[in-house]
């Protein structure tokens, strides 16, 4: 936004602001292989979830992903539910 | 029907929000009747079917947070519990997005029918968001639904498209090919209704709308500002702060879980200053 578009029109109300912004980057990560991205995901749940069976016995659902998705950058949030103590048994 | 879900098992009733044709509300509709009935307690999961153009999650302000979606989950390469996106405001209510990549051919019926099952163990309500037209996701959104919501615009290629929906919901769904089961319960729920337009003849009444399509309104929603506004922000309109359009899909939620709630037609009128200064006096 440039110095003089704020003198020809009046700002633009909030709502429409972030409706703008939340496109904005929404749009930046589709356009940008939002693709591949889907699909490496499984894949490296299914890999982190092969790499700690190898220590500890886990199952398929113990390993919970989420990712927050934000303009500057991401982040990849990893939660692993260990079972109790004891190691590859059960 | 009980108010207070907790504790008591799920009801696991699934619910189709349809139309046949394409925006007349039905991804705003889903979302504020998911959080409606959330916020009335009950545990309330709401399906995105678009499969390829998903939108649910950006009405529901989510889209930042989708990482595994339906489709994944019907192909196996995450479980249902991964898949599905905990609303932030609500913590009755879930939201679980579909592909944004993938082709509609991923929807199965029997994919669909499992994820279905496993749902109804958990929730009371599952809203599916049905995609614009009749093509696969529409009928997958509708084939294992116990009750229909029809949202129709009072707009000559609207109602019609609702008239066809409606054929479709009685005659290619699961209860209407099971042979003694109750047929799905349908009903209109009139969105942008404009009372000026209507007092000066340019729009069909609530009443012609029911007499062409017959079957029973669960509300009428006012044309209102307030539905771009929470579509802005990512907001369901029923969270979004007091409004005509809130207060319409409330009303109908109301209804959808029966309690008998006179129909109003609510226009976008705002309290007058007088009503404002007296009116919470009394």
């Amino acid at each position: 936004m440039n110095l003089f578009s704020f003198a020809r029109k009046p700002r633009p109300p909030k709502s429409a602001q972030t409706a703008k912004d939340r496109l904005q980057i929404l749009l930046a990560h589709e356009r940008s292989g939002g693709a591949k991205e889907a699909d490496y995901l499984p894949m490296l749940q299914r890999d982190i979830v092969a790499a700690i069976r190898k220590y500890v016995e886990i199952g398929e659902t113990d390993v919970d992903v989420r990712m927050e998705r934000g303009d500057q950058m991401s982040s990849l949030e990893i939660n692993i539910e260990l079972p109790e103590v004891k190691p590859k048994s059960i | 029907m009980t108010k207070d879900a907790k504790g008591n098992p799920p009801l696991g009733r699934v619910i189709v929000i349809t139309s046949g044709k394409g925006g007349v509300g039905k991804t705003t509709s889903a979302a504020a009747i998911s959080a409606g009935l959330a916020k009335q307690g009950f545990r309330t999961v709401v399906i995105d079917f678009d499969v390829g153009l998903r939108n649910l999650d950006m009405i529901m302000g989510c889209e930042r947070r989708v990482v595994f979606d339906f489709i994944n989950v019907i192909q196996g390469d995450a479980k249902l519990k991964q898949a599905l996106i905990k609303d932030k405001r609500l913590d009755t209510l879930s939201i679980l997005p579909t592909s944004q990549t993938r082709d509609k051919d991923a929807l199965t019926k029997e994919g669909v029918e499992q994820i279905l099952t496993e749902l109804k163990t958990e929730f009371d309500y599952i809203v599916c968001d049905s995609p614009a037209g009749i093509e696969r996701g529409a009928q997958m959104a509708m084939y294992f639904a116990d009750e229909a919501v029809v949202v129709t615009n009072p707009e000559v290629s609207s109602v019609r498209d609702s008239d066809r929906v409606l054929g479709l919901l009685s005659s290619q769904t699961r209860r209407a090919e099971t042979e003694g089961a109750e047929p799905i319960k349908a009903q209109v729920l009139l969105t942008r209704h404009d009372q000026t337009r209507i007092d000066s003849g340019e729009m069909m009444t609530v009443e012609d709308v029911l007499e062409i399509l017959a079957v029973p309104l669960l509300g009428i929603i006012p044309e209102s500002k307030a539905i771009l506004k929470a579509s802005n922000v990512g907001t369901p309109v029923v969270l979004d702060g007091p409004s005509a359009a809130a207060q319409a899909y409330e009303d109908a939620v109301a209804r959808l879980t029966g309690s008998q709630i006179e129909m109003r037609i609510a226009g976008e009128r705002r309290p007058g200053l007088f009503q404002r200064l007296f009116g919470r006096a009394s």
